[in-house]
This record gives C-alpha cells, sequence and structure tokens, in this order.
C-alpha cells in the first residue's frame, strides 16, 4: 500500500509540473508579446524603446526557461502577481471568491448524489416498467442539455414565477448560512444537473449487474425482504464504481461552473477566470487556471487513494501494471 | 482465405445491392433509437447545407418594426432584439455547430489517435513523456482549455475548431493507447515485424485499422460535447462573433431582462443543442453496440 502510495504521489507531482509548463506555454509564450498588451495599447501605439522598458521591468527579455522557473518559484511560494483589472492580489481576490466556488460544487455533487443514486437505484429495482423508462429518458435527456442552457431556463422560471432577480449580494456562507444555501441553490441545481443523470444512468447499469449475482439470488432465498436484498446487499456492492466516478466528474464540474457562475452572476472563481480570460488579464487567468487544474490533480489523486484503499483489487494490479 | 470462401464472396459481391439494404433494414430494426438519431441528424445537415434556400428570411437582416416579436405566423420562432428571424438564425447556426462539432471530434480524436499509436508502439521514454503530457492536459477542466485556446487565438472558426479540438486530443490518445498495448503484443504484429514492415507500415497497416472502432466511438461521443462547448464558448464571447449565427451566441445577453421581453429566444436554441447532441449521443450508443456485440443490451 505504501508504495502505491508514493507511485501515485510521485506521478501527481509530475502532472502539476506538466500542468505548470502548459499554463506557461497557453497563457504567456502563444499570445505574442505581451507587453504590448500589457501597456494597453495596440502594436505601433508604444514605442519600441518603451517597449523594451516594460519587457525588461517584467523580465520578458530573457530567455523562456528562465521565465519559467522564475514564474513556478513564485507560484511555489503562493505569490500569484498582482490582477490587472482589480489591482489585488490575484490569491487574495481568489480567497474571496473560492468559498462561493466550493459552496457550489459541494451542493451541486450532493443533490447529484442524493437523488442521482435513489432515481439509478429504484430505475434497476424497477426495470423495463414505465417508472424506469421515464427514469432513462429523462437522464438521457438531462445529459444532452448543456449546463448553462439549464441555469438559463432555471432563471426563466425563476423569473416567472416568483419575481426573482439576481441578488446584489451573495452573503457567504459563515454569514448567513440559509440565505446563502437559498441562494447558491439555483446554479447548484444548474450546474448538478448533467453529474445528477450521470450518477443515476451509471447507478442503474451497475445495480442491475448486481441484483444479477448470485449473492442476490441468495439474499432473495433466505427470504429477506426486497429493500434489505437492494439496500443491503445491491447498493453496498455497487457504490464503489460511483464513488469513482463522482471523483472524476469534479473537472466536469468546473467546466460547467465557469459557465453557469457567469450566467446567474455569481461572484466565485468560475466568473473571475472567464472575465480574466476574456480581458486578458494573464496573472490572474494563469494563477486561477493553474489552481483550478491542481484541484483536479489533486482530486484525481484522491480518488485513486480512497479506491485502493476501499477495492484492494486495485492495488494490485496497479503493481502489475 | 480458402477458394470456396473467395467464391462465395464473389457471388455475394454481385449480388451486393439487396443485401446491403437488408443489412442496413436489419440494423435499424436492432438499433431503433440509433437509426432514429441518424435521421435526425441528417435532417439538421442537409438543413445546414440547404440554410440559404430554407431559411424564410436574411438571418443578419433585422426588420425593425418588429423587435422582440413572439412567435407567429410569420416568424415562426419569433424575432430577436433587432428584430432578426431566429429560425433563419437558428437553421444557419446549425452550419456553425455541425461544422464546429464535426471539425473540432475529428481533428482531436486524429491527433490524440496519431500521438497515442506513435508513442506507445515506441514505447520507452516517448511513451512515458506522452503520458505525463496527456495526464497534464486531462487535469484542465475540458471548457476552461477551450476558452483558454480560443482567447489567445482570437475569434474565428478556425481558431474555435482548434481550441475545441485540444482538450480531446489526451482523452483519444488515452483510449489509443489501452487499445495498442494489446495490439503491440498480439501475433499477427509479431508476424508482420517477422516478415520486414517498417514500424510506420505496421502502425498505419495493422494497428491503426484495429483501434478504429472505439476510436470512432469516442469521436461521436465528443462531438456532441464539442458542439455544446462551442455554444458555450460563443455565450461567453470568445467563439463565434455577430453578425453571424449560431446557437450559442443567439442565447447570449442577460437572461433575467430576457425573460420578461423575449424567453423564446433563450428556448429555441437551447432546444436545438438538446436535440443534436441527444441525437448524436444514441448514434454513438448504437455505433457501439454494432462494433462491439459484448455490451449490447446494456
Amino acid at each position: 500500500m505504501l508504495d502505491y502510495i508514493v507511485r501515485r504521489l510521485l506521478i501527481g507531482v509530475v502532472t502539476l509540473c506538466g500542468v505548470a509548463m502548459i499554463v506557461f506555454v497557453v497563457m504567456r509564450v502563444l499570445p505574442g508579446d505581451a507587453a504590448v498588451m500589457l501597456s494597453g495599447a495596440g502594436a505601433g501605439a508604444v514605442s519600441e524603446k518603451e517597449l523594451a522598458g516594460v519587457r525588461a521591468k517584467l523580465g520578458l527579455d530573457r530567455a523562456l526557461p528562465v521565465q519559467f522557473f522564475d514564474w513556478a518559484g513564485e507560484v511555489a511560494q503562493l505569490r500569484l502577481g498582482t490582477s490587472l483589472r482589480t489591482g489585488n492580489e490575484v490569491t487574495a481576490d481568489v480567497a474571496r471568491r473560492f468559498p462561493y466556488t466550493l459552496q457550489i460544487v459541494v451542493m451541486a455533487m450532493l443533490i447529484a448524489v442524493l437523488v442521482g443514486v435513489p432515481v439509478g437505484v429504484l430505475s434497476a429495482a424497477r426495470a423495463g416498467t414505465w417508472a424506469d423508462q421515464l427514469l432513462r429518458a429523462l437522464s438521457i435527456g438531462g445529459l444532452a442539455a448543456p449546463s448553462f442552457w439549464v441555469g438559463l431556463l432555471l432563471i426563466l422560471a425563476l423569473v416567472w414565477l416568483f419575481q426573482w432577480s439576481a441578488p446584489l449580494i451573495w452573503e457567504p456562507f459563515w454569514i448567513s448560512p440559509w440565505k446563502s444555501l437559498t441562494q447558491l441553490f439555483w446554479p447548484a441545481l444548474a450546474v448538478g444537473l448533467r453529474q445528477l443523470a450521470l450518477i443515476a444512468r451509471m447507478t442503474r447499469s451497475i445495480m442491475l449487474e448486481v441484483l444479477g449475482e448470485d449473492y442476490i439470488r441468495t439474499a432473495r432465498a433466505k427470504g429477506l425482504s426486497e429493500w434489505a436484498v437492494v439496500m443491503h446487499h445491491g447498493l453496498r456492492n455497487g457504490l464503489l464504481p460511483v464513488v469513482t466516478l463522482i471523483g472524476f466528474e469534479v473537472s466536469a464540474l468546473f467546466g460547467g461552473l465557469i459557465v453557469t457562475e457567469t450566467v446567474f452572476s455569481v461572484p466565485g472563481l468560475g466568473q473571475y477566470v472567464v472575465s480574466a480570460i476574456l480581458n486578458r488579464d494573464y496573472p490572474a487567468a494563469q494563477g486561477i487556471v493553474l489552481i483550478l487544474a491542481g484541484i483536479v490533480v489533486l482530486g484525481n489523486l484522491g480518488v485513486d487513494l480512497l479506491y485502493g484503499w476501499l477495492d484492494p483489487r486495485t492495488r494490485v494490479q496497479a503493481g502489475e501494471r | 482465405m480458402s477458394r470456396q470462401g473467395g467464391v462465395a464472396s464473389l457471388l455475394a459481391a454481385c449480388d451486393q445491392e439487396p443485401d446491403r439494404l437488408r443489412s442496413l433494414r436489419r440494423m435499424v430494426r436492432e438499433q431503433p433509437l440509433g437509426a432514429a438519431g441518424a435521421v435526425v441528424l441528417l435532417i439538421m445537415v442537409l438543413a445546414a447545407i440547404g440554410a440559404p434556400v430554407i431559411a424564410p428570411f436574411d438571418p443578419t437582416q433585422g426588420d425593425a418594426s418588429a423587435l422582440n416579436s413572439a412567435p407567429n405566423a410569420i416568424n415562426w420562432l419569433g424575432t430577436d432584439a433587432f428584430g432578426r428571424d431566429n429560425l433563419s438564425r437558428l437553421i444557419y447556426g446549425a452550419r456553425i455547430s455541425l461544422l464546429v462539432g464535426v471539425g473540432a471530434s475529428l481533428l482531436g480524436v486524429s491527433i490524440g489517435a496519431a500521438l497515442g499509436i506513435a508513442a506507445t508502439y515506441r514505447g520507452g521514454w516517448a511513451d512515458v513523456l506522452t503520458q505525463r503530457l496527456m495526464d497534464a492536459l486531462l487535469a484542465f477542466p475540458m471548457l476552461l482549455l477551450a476558452l483558454a485556446m480560443a482567447a489567445v487565438l482570437g475569434p474565428s472558426l478556425p481558431n474555435v475548431i482548434v481550441a475545441l479540438a485540444m482538450p480531446i486530443v489526451p482523452r483519444a490518445a488515452r483510449i489509443a493507447r489501452s487499445s495498442v498495448l494489446v495490439l503491440k503484443a498480439s501475433t499477427f504484429v509479431e508476424a508482420a515485424r517477422a516478415t520486414g514492415c517498417s514500424d510506420l507500415r505496421i502502425m498505419l497497416r495493422h494497428i491503426l485499422p484495429n483501434t478504429f472502432a472505439p476510436l470512432l466511438v469516442i469521436a461521436t461521443a465528443y462531438l456532441g460535447l464539442a458542439i455544446v462547448q462551442e455554444a458555450a464558448l460563443d455565450y461567453l464571447g470568445a467563439g463565434i462573433q455577430e453578425p453571424d449565427s449560431s446557437w450559442g451566441l443567439m442565447m447570449s445577453g442577460s437572461a433575467t431582462t430576457l425573460a420578461l421581453t423575449a424567453p423564446w429566444i433563450v428556448i429555441f436554441p437551447g432546444l436545438a443543442i438538446c436535440l443534436t447532441v441527444l441525437a448524436t449521443n444514441l448514434l454513438g450508443d448504437a455505433i457501439r453496440d454494432l462494433l462491439d456485440p459484448k455490451l449490447r443490451g446494456k
């Protein structure tokens, strides 16, 4: 087990370095002359000499590898630079916005699991009935609907039904928990719906497989109620793959999140990274892209370790590979 | 192949036309949902190609006397804030969605497959390096990577396709890798090597055709995803720009305002996306089932 953990951690570190390199190339090398961009004027509006001054100040005149290690060193010390747009330290902006994003992710996952798993179990236990057909059709539809469109539809419905308007102030959770929960429920629902459909589909197919096993027949034969058979013998064995799915879906959640936060104007990381990228606020953009990708790497690592702990078979297989 | 088999297949070839029809009918019977998906996609492709003929109005020409009008007999799906006909914009939007979806998925899967096959076949440090690079690319949420690429490259149709292909590359490479690992150890590849085939020939003639099935399946899966993400990029303003019409662009604007003035502007493009993605998913599932009988009925 220790061997496995060490190997996974090492791969995680290497992946993080790769992530940093990609962010560096996409955000710093591809856009062309950052000095022209940063000076805020179009090409030709600033003299060559001034540009050279800006480049020297930003260290853009040095070799790329030097620049990379410089930047990586700063990042390693959690110094992400100053946002060109807000004028704040990027880390300060992140600290203020991250709680909203974290709360939406957690709420979306809770909605997806608390509704998706029972729907999947019900669908499998009643396989072939009209209820099963209906739930399956709904989950296929849920997979096809873009999360930002679901968000837009939710807003339409909220405006019609409750004369809803986007909150001017989004309450942080620690100040007024209940208000924060009700405010962020709708964005979380929009983000989580796709995961809900995915989890329901997966739970259904796994449960169908599990319910066909011999030990289920044994459980039925010894006279257990159908409820006990499905919940204790079926679901327990079927949950493992669902746990993995949830772990890997965090990355997809972030994808849905960045548009949905913009749709609802939630002041979270997603909205921040979108406006940073679109407004060419490179220090902020590369910092947050790095943070989000880092969370995904750590999340996958966590899932791998959890899975190895829950199911000893994977450890052996991973060792053989 | 024995001589008898050769004769039989020759005879079958002479009788090909009804045979093909029969196998098509069998496919439709076995995969009715997949066939429905294929029909929907076919209709969409035809509508996209024939847009100038089918669309009732010019999608860029607004009618100042009919701003934000509700669906009616003239403008079936209503008009937008510039008085442009929504149905016409929807039909023209299908061009961009389908083009970007197919383009991004083909480009991403091709590059990913090439990388995955070459690196895995070579093995050694090339394989390790490629794998770590793909791992790093996989760490980026798909839309975030596409958004960053699109913003950096600038908004144009080819750039949007490249930006959306980027996150598909590592996922395709991973799929290709897992089948190449099996194929590399197989007897027929060993036999090809023994007869003196070059590495390139083995990769192109012996390995590539055998990785085709799983790659085709993920190509259809990412086709739908690319369409959704293209709409998201347009919605955010990093993709197709006005006055071109695309489904994502049609939905952009303040939802709270639109809810009171013209909710149909938001509803129809989203439905179009849902229908397209649903059709590609159903078709993809059917293709997967047809290619892999083990998965049938799941």
